[in-house]
Parts: structure tokens; C-alpha cells; sequence
């Protein structure tokens, strides 16, 4: 199964150029740019691992750029994410947010149908083991 | 075989109004400015032959700028990065102006996150390197400067498109930085030897700066001025148009404080006086004495 997660996650994957734009974009719009990455991208995992420090005061995307393809080589079994921060005051929190890689073997989830006390359902979404 | 039309191609860049610019603001420098316009006239050819299938690779233009202190080699790197930008070798055309400080670290580990760092803000433009031997130390051989060498090499070798690097400093210095560094040496195509700066060339600077901040010799103080500059240029640590600079600096504090002297209880001090250095201004100077 394709994991979906942030902008553009109703769209195929980026290519490299596509994501050079939009790292294009954010910097145009003086938004800083960091990459991550995690083992683990439960849906409500929200603490994915720094590939290094965000990215300050660049001016152009092949900084970046370069820094997704370190990432890609030393995690190739991780999914990556870049993201966008906009430090303007009243934001101060992430414009853009999406996957630029994902290992060959997706993580599988599975849910569980829990009864609880009258006649209540609970759900909770699980990673299965990857073969 | 297709024709391209060269002079298109340079209009399309507006190149020539850089360089225009560099011959009008820039004293002197004869050398450096003819190298320039070498470099341009190369870029302009190896595009047009791009732009017909001959040529793939984009050429190396990595530079070593050398040449005594105040010669002017931050301020042409500033233009190099401008000209490179309108011939569309550089996405961005900004200057990074960097010393050994920026680029290696303290401990172990921390010298490549540090380069790398400097190497992304570089990026799509000039990464400027100012008492670039600084970086190898010979007399410590577990220096961290020659990490921040070979990430240097690899970023100037594998990134060709995306950064222009220069490195800047004395040229003695340099040469045995490039000697003991053959790797440096060799990915290094254009090396540009700054001159030192005649007494008339460094008068028409003082008279440029002062122009600029609006102000302007009276007959004597231009005669002073000459006097001093000849003067200063066998002092030790002259270090040509800083120098200049830093007279001119002095000296207008020194008009300052005579202005305000005179003013005590007087009539009111006219414009004219204002933006006039008297040669008294630079006479007072510890280089008469």
C-alpha cells in the first residue's frame, strides 16, 4: 500500500525536478527548509528523526536538494520528508510538508475492532510486520 | 553546421553594462579587468557552442584571486558573481564571503557539518574564500582545516553548476597553499594576479569615495592628500585602497571637529563647509610627523 501523508499526497510522487520547484517556491516565499526522516510512519507518529539542522538563509533550492540525497543514501529503508517553516509572526509553524522518499517495501497497517463497555467500538490502526 | 549569432547572445545577457561598470568604477586594474572580459567572452562562446550540441560540460570556473591587501578582490568577486549571473553560470549570483573560521570546526566532527553548511548557503552563487591558505596547516597535522579541503574538492568538482568558488589572498602565501595542495591547484582554472595600486591611481579612488559620500578637496588639501598617499605607500602595513579609506575616515572626522570648533558662537556654518576637507584636515595626520 502507497503511504500518503502531507501536501501533495493525493498526487504521484514527486520527481527530483518537481521537488527542486518547490523548494524553489518555499524559499522564494522565505519559508526555511528541513529534511526528515523515520522507520516508523504510523499516521500518528508526528516525531519523525532531524536529518540535520533546518536550513537557514539559503538562497537557492541545490542545498536542499543535496541534503534529500544524502538523506535517501544513508536511510534508503526510511521514509523521507521535507518540510517548509514559516518563521513570520503569527505562523511561527510549517507551510509545506511532503514525502520525497519511500522504501521499495511499504509499511503495512492493520486495524483492530475493540468492544468496549456497551456495545462501544474502538478502533486502533497498527504497523504489521513487513515481510 | 548552423551559425549562432554571437552579438545576439551577449545583448540578450546585457554583460556588457557589468562591464561597463567594472571599467568605469574600478581605478586602475588593468590586468584584472582584461581577464574578465577574457572570461566573459569564453562564457558567451561556450554557450552559443552549447546551444549547437558541441560542447556538454559546463566549463570550471573556479578562480584564485591574489594579490596584496585593499587590491580590490572582494569587490571584483562581487562583480564576477553579478557577471556570471547575467550569463546564467549562476542561478542566484550572490556572495558568500567566508574565512578559515566559517569552515572548520573545533573538535572532531563538527568541521564537515560546518563546511557543508557554508557550501549549501553558497549555493547558485560565489562562495568567497579570503586567506584561503589559512585552511591548511602544515605545522599540525591533525588540523581540521584539510577536512574542510577535501570537502571543499568534492563539492567543487561533483557541483560544478551549482557553485562558483574563490579563493583570495596573498600571493606567496597562495602559491604554497596551491603547491602543497595539488588537488586544490588543478580544479582551479582561472588564477588572477591583483596589482598594486599606483599614487595616482589611489588619489582617483580617494576622490571617488569622497564623491560618493559627497564630499571633496579643496586645491590645497588635493595637493596634501598627494603628498600623503606618497608618504603613506613606504609606511609598513600599507595596504592600498583600505588605507585610503581609512585616511579619508580620519580626516573627515578631523574636519568635524575643526567645523565644530569654529562654530562656538559664530554665524551658522554653510553647506560648502560642510563637504569641504581643508588640507589642515589631512596635514594633522601622524604620517607628516
Amino acid at each position: 500500500m502507497k503511504l500518503t501523508q502531507g501536501t501533495f499526497s493525493f498526487l504521484p510522487d514527486l520527481t527530483d525536478e518537481e521537488i527542486r520547484a518547490q523548494i524553489e517556491y518555499a524559499l522564494g516565499q522565505g519559508w526555511s527548509c528541513s529534511v526528515e526522516h523515520t522507520d516508523e510512519p504510523h499516521p500518528r507518529n508526528v516525531y519523525w528523526e532531524m536529518f540535520g539542522l533546518p536550513m537557514f538563509d539559503l538562497k537557492d533550492a541545490a542545498g536542499v536538494l543535496a541534503e534529500v540525497r544524502r538523506c535517501r543514501e544513508t536511510f534508503p529503508g526510511h521514509y523521507i520528508k521535507l518540510n517548509a517553516f514559516d518563521a513570520t509572526h503569527g505562523f511561527e509553524s510549517l507551510r509545506l510538508s511532503f514525502i520525497v522518499h519511500r522504501p521499495r517495501d511499504e509499511a503495512r497497517f492493520g486495524l483492530v475492532r475493540e468492544e468496549a463497555s456497551g456495545r462501544t467500538l474502538r478502533y486502533t490502526t497498527y504497523e504489521r510486520r513487513r515481510p | 553546421m548552423s551559425a549562432v549569432d554571437l552579438s545576439a547572445v551577449l545583448g540578450q545577457t546585457r554583460v556588457e553594462e557589468v562591464l561597463d561598470q567594472l571599467e568605469r568604477e574600478l581605478v586602475g586594474l588593468a590586468p584584472v579587468k582584461r581577464r574578465i572580459r577574457e572570461i566573459a567572452a569564453y562564457l558567451v562562446v561556450s554557450r552559443a557552442r552549447r546551444s549547437l550540441g558541441l560542447e556538454s560540460a559546463p566549463p570550471s570556473l573556479h578562480m584564485s584571486f591574489t594579490g596584496n591587501p585593499g587590491t580590490g578582490k572582494t569587490t571584483v568577486a562581487l562583480r564576477m558573481a553579478d557577471v556570471l549571473h547575467r550569463l546564467g553560470y549562476l542561478r542566484k549570483g550572490h556572495l558568500v564571503a567566508v574565512t578559515r573560521d566559517d569552515l572548520v570546526g573545533q573538535y572532531i566532527g563538527h568541521t564537515a557539518p560546518k563546511t557543508r553548511e557554508v557550501l549549501k548557503r553558497a549555493m547558485g552563487g560565489v562562495l568567497f574564500i579570503d586567506e584561503a591558505y589559512y585552511l591548511y596547516r602544515p605545522e599540525n597535522e591533525r588540523d581540521y582545516g584539510q577536512e574542510a579541503i577535501e570537502i571543499l574538492l568534492q563539492a567543487m568538482e561533483n557541483q560544478r553548476d551549482d557553485l562558483v568558488v574563490i579563493l583570495a589572498g596573498y600571493r606567496d602565501r597562495m602559491e604554497t597553499f596551491f603547491r602543497s595542495n595539488p588537488g586544490m591547484s588543478s580544479r582551479i582554472a582561472h588564477h588572477i594576479d591583483f596589482p598594486d595600486y599606483t599614487g595616482d591611481e589611489l588619489a582617483a579612488i580617494a576622490r571617488g569615495m569622497l564623491e560618493r559620500a559627497n564630499y571633496r578637496f579643496d586645491a590645497e588639501a588635493e595637493e596634501a592628500f598627494a603628498q600623503y598617499i606618497a608618504l603613506r605607500m613606504k609606511r609598513q602595513h600599507f595596504a592600498n585602497a583600505r588605507s585610503i579609506r581609512n585616511a579619508l575616515e580620519r580626516a573627515r572626522l578631523r574636519q568635524a571637529s575643526r567645523l565644530f570648533a569654529q562654530a562656538r558662537g559664530s554665524a551658522p556654518t554653510p553647506a560648502e563647509a560642510l563637504m569641504t576637507i581643508a588640507a589642515e584636515d589631512i596635514r594633522a595626520s601622524r604620517v607628516f610627523q
